[in-house]
């Protein structure tokens, strides 16, 4: 995901001298070829990242495009006001780029863990929230984030993420995307970890269960129609995110269960309001902090039955 | 009287008519800083246009003690960016002003301010903004002494002689006292000039109600260097009982002290509505 994102980046700034690359001291190497060729448009603030939104939100107030990017929580904890504040109630043209979405620094441990960036950003107005699953979102939500005149935060992976779709689709901000059909339960996921719900999906074919599975790239706004679809075409949902349980997606989905009038079944998976447990591979944090895909599978088995 | 001092004291009368229509403020911090706004306005210093706010050749003044912001509004009203009576309405339904400013809202107004620890970052970023495309437009924003306790501020201090800003002049308002108490006696400063030098700003301190002292810094500028003015004001500075008086920075004064307010400002019992 973040070469995706740094691929395209790189591409945006050569060709719009209005893009800049904010980091505070963070990416290493990975910005090694940005770098070299476009250091004008480049700006390493230092581990100061209040400062670096509160200057990305003046640049951008003064035309600039600035792309700040940092782990994710350093930006939605740290540095929340001046998100608040400087980027969204001024309404600047600020694009955020949050790495490290979830557990994915699984070694690192909880202090590096984005698992409460959506629950503390996702009420902010003016606020555009991407979380895409795949290198290609990443892609197609960093340029969209570039054409939307606003504040995008981006919850960018890491750099270990599969590909999760077969070929190229519409790109839309707000809008969901449908992964497939099925009919006894629909699994709505956010991020990465969609490529564990497909997995999942094949292993629940096998014993006969039709899943339908729906990427909600967009957390802000959110593709209400499509949840209300799967509301009436389907006999439960369960959302599923790489976040805590409360306040990113499934709070989101939850919302419009709530306002639909219509009862189902429904679940969320998640982080149970807990800082993630111990650490590992990232498939080892995800099986033991209640996101494996057995946990996927035998969820969906209870909550059809 | 200079010009400046006459203006200066119609402004600071607009500072009170203001709190007193919007029933409360931060009154005495405006008139701690408001010496230095009309110099920088009325002294030919700052480059503006009130007819057309958006002029892209604009200095720009960022508020970033936006608590303050009764001198700014009065400020921006004599100079022409609205009138003086659309701020009477302040703080009421259907009103753009407000205990804090907010841009977009109210012309001339650059940065909706009022957390602390913000301006200074944001000014920064349109310093900067404005350094790497080669355009001569200068930037100063006003920093409250206080507002210096916040960590924001000195990761802006580290920031901007980094980026070679000589096209920012940080003021600040240093009048030694914040809501609760002196500095000294919350979370002393000291020592204050020493600290903005060491952090590589060209520094200089002046009596911050001595026109001539502020004027000579606001046009000061050093190649390459960011510059911080730190002037010593006094905070109520114009009424008496006011000046240094901690528990000012919020209140509004009772029917026998609002009488020595309008005889010390010159203000009728008509421009303040009252019967």
């Amino acid at each position: 995901m973040r070469t995706a994102y740094l691929n395209t980046l790189y591409e945006l700034a050569k060709t719009d001298k209005r893009v800049y690359a904010l980091i505070s001291d963070n990416g290493a190497i990975v910005y090694d070829k940005y770098r070299r060729d476009l250091s004008s448009q480049y700006l390493n603030l230092g581990i100061s990242e209040e400062n670096m939104l509160g200057v990305a939100a003046g640049m951008a107030n003064c035309g600039k495009i600035p792309f700040a990017y940092t782990i994710g929580a350093f930006l939605a904890y740290r540095a929340l006001e001046f998100i608040r504040n400087d980027i969204c109630l001024q309404n600047t043209n600020v694009k955020i780029i949050g790495t490290g979405a979830g557990m994915v620094y699984s070694m690192l441990g909880p202090t590096h863990h984005s698992t409460e960036d959506l629950g503390c950003i996702r009420s902010l107005p003016n606020l555009v929230i991407l979380s895409p699953a795949s290198p290609l979102e990443v892609t197609k939500a960093t340029k969209a984030a570039y054409l939307y005149s606003g504040p995008v935060y981006i919850r960018l992976g890491t750099n270990k993420e599969q590909e999760i779709y077969k070929e190229d689709y519409d790109f839309e901000i707000g809008k969901g995307v449908q992964l497939c059909e099925g009919e006894d339960i629909t699994i709505i996921g956010t991020g990465n970890i969609l490529v564990d719900v497909i997995k999942a999906k094949e292993l629940l074919e096998e014993e006969g269960i039709s899943v339908r599975v729906v990427n909600i790239h967009t957390i802000k706004p959110l593709d209400v129609g499509l949840i209300e679809k799967a509301i009436k075409e389907t006999k439960a949902i369960i959302t599923i995110e790489d976040h805590d349980i409360i306040g990113g997606l499934g709070s989101a989905v939850s919302e419009v269960i709530a306002e639909s009038g219509i009862g189902i079944k429904f679940r969320r998976l998640g982080l149970n309001n807990i800082f993630a447990k111990g650490y590992g591979t990232y498939t080892q944090m995800k099986e033991n902090n209640g996101l494996g895909i057995e946990t996927i599978c035998n969820t969906v088995k209870e909550l059809i039955n | 009287m200079n010009q400046l001092e006459e203006i200066a004291k119609d402004i600071r009368k607009t500072i009170f008519k203001i709190a007193y229509h919007a029933g409360g403020g931060h009154m005495a911090s405006a008139f701690s800083m408001t010496d230095i706004v009309v110099t920088l306005y009325f002294g030919n210093i700052l480059k503006y246009d009130a007819k057309n706010p958006e002029w892209e050749e604009r200095d720009r003044f960022i508020l970033s003690k936006g608590h303050a912001c009764y001198a700014l509004y009065a400020v921006l009203a004599k100079t022409g960016y609205f009138e003086e009576t659309e701020i009477l309405n302040i703080c009421k339904p259907g009103s753009v002003f407000g205990g804090h400013p907010k841009m977009h809202d109210i012309p001339g107004v650059e940065a909706s301010t009022g957390a602390l620890g913000h301006g200074l970052s944001f000014s920064i970023g349109m310093a900067l903004a404005h350094k790497l495309d080669q355009k001569k437009n200068h930037f100063y924003v006003m920093l409250g002494d206080g507002e210096c306790q916040e960590g924001s501020i000195w990761e802006g201090a580290l920031s901007a002689p980094t980026l070679e800003l000589d096209n920012l002049t940080v003021i600040i308002d240093h009048n030694k006292l914040q809501a609760m108490d002196k500095l000294e006696n919350i979370v002393h400063m000291k020592p204050f000039v020493e600290k903005w030098k060491a952090f590589g700003w060209n520094v200089i301190e002046i009596n911050g109600h001595d026109f001539k002292e502020i004027e000579a810094a606001l046009r000061e500028r050093k190649e390459k260097v960011p510059t911080v003015i730190v002037a010593n004001t006094i905070k109520g500075k114009g009424i008496s009982f006011m000046e240094e008086v901690p528990i000012w920075h919020y209140r509004m004064p009772n029917e026998e002290e609002l009488s020595i307010v309008m005889k010390e400002l010159g203000i009728t019992r008509e421009e303040l509505n009252i019967k």
